[in-house]
């Protein structure tokens, strides 16, 4: 798969990293030399074949639907760059 | 008294217990050995004397009142993904700036609780996305091993760098480690250190950076068999804050060992030997069966026709996971921001200064293999190509019970050897990829040496759960091969000029 540099700036945009002209070129070729050897996977049948969700079998583990945690804020906004009484600042979303 | 850095763990416990010396006095030599190696080796990114000497103080009180843990009092590296209560953890990127956690990682918690001292965080690659170390933000780490007769710098391996330099140079007894595609056992390989990777589930990864959720397991890096063994012992855990951890007791793996490998089934498979492996890499196998033979095992010539599709389904598994764990970097909640002139140019501008390249490329590797329309052939193709990675072995297991496998295709490389070409790093994992890829258990055990000087691994893989099988095979082998360790300590006397690392508490 050729991604050619418009798609490359429209994954950057979605994984919301921000991209220059330079890297959008050389990521252009780095990209598509990785996804051209993952295709080699095109060789195998995987039809019929369950895909992994799991390495070993084991069910789901369950709990009870009780709160056993909690009332932390103070710990939670430690490591935030920018707070105001409980709360996380963001620049302004809405004009 | 002797260099107490030299010890194995297993001889500093039964020195303790003996009071040959205490936990201060050998908190204290690896205190001191750190101070000077680092500013040349650059294992540890973060120094806690303060931390670790109240560590040993406490356990030194226990010892005296005969109430030792399993650890008690024997000094460790802690991977620095690993979070620590208090005390910064970057997993080795700038996006998380100063993050001091206020909780414990559960493996961290482990060997606290079991006595451990923690001396300080080690080394990684960003985000354990390495096999060369080189990806760090704090630069990268230089091996204890040179080649002979040259002084050109090597790379410990990756992404558990800090981890295999720091233990092969004595900077501590023993690390924590990771392993997401052979992110422990490459770079035991490669510095000749043992290093096993459980079955996934077997440890708790609570509180550990997550990289690729569905691969991540520590382990410990050690300085032989036993040591692993002991280690592991005190790690693994049910833990119900992670729910892929498995509910069962962990057993006595030190025990193993003395079982020996008599009547024991080794499988050799031959989609191992791959194009381009080094000919010592391939006589080193050689050796490795042999020495099994003549411990008492049989040799069984087995096929896992699979193996050459787990490396490039690795890269879609490992870098979609990636990219989804990666999201929470936002800028917002902690570590670094970079102001932009709305919400999303902050986003864009903070994840743009924060992450290195290696982790933007993965990032966007993986936003691209799930974006809308390619979820199928991509990331669901690689998920069906695991199965039957995973089939291969489990077919394999009605014949043997243990396989043999180099641990890596080449010997230890100089800096920049791999760095301009992606997909020649990503070449380092692909025989230890497998392993995660089907979550079985897998350790390197060191060898032998390659024409240059410098330290090989063989890797043996395992059933689920079945850590304590490979424990007795690997000892077979170290006991064949006799411990491999660095020739001289070059870089005491090394002044470098690096300026000297900042060391700091909690």
């Amino acid at each position: 798969m050729q991604v050619d540099e418009t798609t490359v700036r429209r994954i950057a945009r979605l994984a919301r990293i921000k991209i220059t002209d330079d890297e959008a070129k050389s990521l252009e070729g780095e990209l598509s030399g990785i996804l051209n050897w993952v295709e080699q996977l095109d060789e195998i049948d995987t039809a019929g074949v369950e895909p992994m969700t799991r390495v070993v079998a084991q069910n789901l583990k369950m709990r009870d639907d009780k709160v056993d945690d909690g009332e932390m804020a103070d710990a939670v906004l430690k490591n935030a760059p920018m707070v105001d009484d409980h709360y996380f600042v963001v620049p302004k979303v809405v004009e | 008294m002797a260099d107490l850095t030299r010890l194995t763990l297993a001889e500093a416990r039964d020195g303790l217990k003996s009071k040959s010396f205490s936990a201060t006095e050998l908190t204290k030599a690896h205190l001191s050995a750190i101070e000077a190696a680092n500013a040349s080796l650059n294992a540890y990114v973060l120094v806690t004397p303060d931390h670790a000497l109240a560590q040993a103080k406490a356990a030194d009180a226990r010892i005296a009142k005969g109430d030792a843990r399993a650890l008690e009092g024997l000094p460790l590296g802690n991977k620095d993904l690993f979070c620590t209560e208090g005390i910064r953890t970057t997993a080795c990127s700038k996006i998380l700036d100063d993050f001091k956690p206020t909780y414990e990682s559960t493996v961290g918690a482990n060997l606290w609780n079991a006595g451990a001292v923690m001396l300080g965080k080690l080394n990684n690659d960003e985000f354990a996305m390495g096999s060369s170390n080189e990806t760090s933000a704090f630069g990268p780490v230089v091996s204890p091993w040179r080649r002979r007769g040259k002084t050109d710098k090597l790379v410990p391996g990756g992404s558990s760098g800090g981890s295999s330099a720091a233990v092969a140079a004595g900077l501590c007894l023993a690390a924590t480690a990771t392993d997401t595609g052979g992110s422990i056992r490459q770079p035991a390989a490669l510095t000749g250190t043992v290093g096993i990777k459980p079955t996934y589930g077997r440890c708790s990864r609570w509180g550990i950076v997550a990289f690729a959720s569905s691969l991540d397991q520590a382990g410990p890096i050690a300085k032989t068999v036993r040591d692993a063994a002991i280690m592991l012992g005190s790690m693994a855990s049910h833990d119900p804050k992670d729910t892929t951890s498995v509910d069962a007791p962990v057993p006595d793996y030190e025990a193993a060992l003395a079982k020996g490998v008599k009547g024991l089934r080794v499988g050799v498979p031959k989609e191992y030997r791959v194009e381009g492996m080094s000919k010592e890499i391939d006589a080193l196998w050689t050796t490795g069966i042999e020495w099994l033979k003549a411990a008492g095992a049989t040799i069984h010539d087995i096929s896992l026709p699979n193996t050459k599709y787990a490396l490039p389904a690795y890269y879609i598994v490992a870098p979609a996971e990636a990219s989804s764990n990666l999201a929470r970097y936002d800028g917002v909640r902690y570590g670094l921001r970079v102001p932009g002139r709305d919400v999303i140019d902050t986003y864009e501008n903070t994840r743009a200064a924060g992450f290195g390249k290696e982790v933007r490329r993965r990032i966007l590797i993986g936003t691209y293999v799930l974006s809308a329309g390619y979820y199928d052939a991509y990331y669901l193709k690689a998920q069906k190509v695991r199965t039957l990675i995973k089939r291969d072995f489990d077919n394999a297991w009605s014949d043997v019970d243990v396989v043999l496998t180099p641990t890596t295709p080449s010997p230890a490389f100089a800096f920049g050897e791999k760095t301009g070409d992606p997909l020649a790093m990503y070449l380092e994992d692909i025989f230890t990829v497998t392993v995660n890829m089907a979550g079985l258990p897998g350790i390197s055990v060191p060898a032998g040496l390659s024409s240059e000087g410098t330290p090989l691994g063989l890797q043996l893989i395992g059933k689920p759960f079945d850590e304590g099988t490979l424990f007795r095979a690997a000892q077979a082998i170290e006991d064949a091969a006799g411990r491999i360790t660095v020739p001289e300590a070059w870089w005491t006397s090394a002044t470098s000029g690096a300026a000297k690392k900042t060391t700091g508490g909690k």
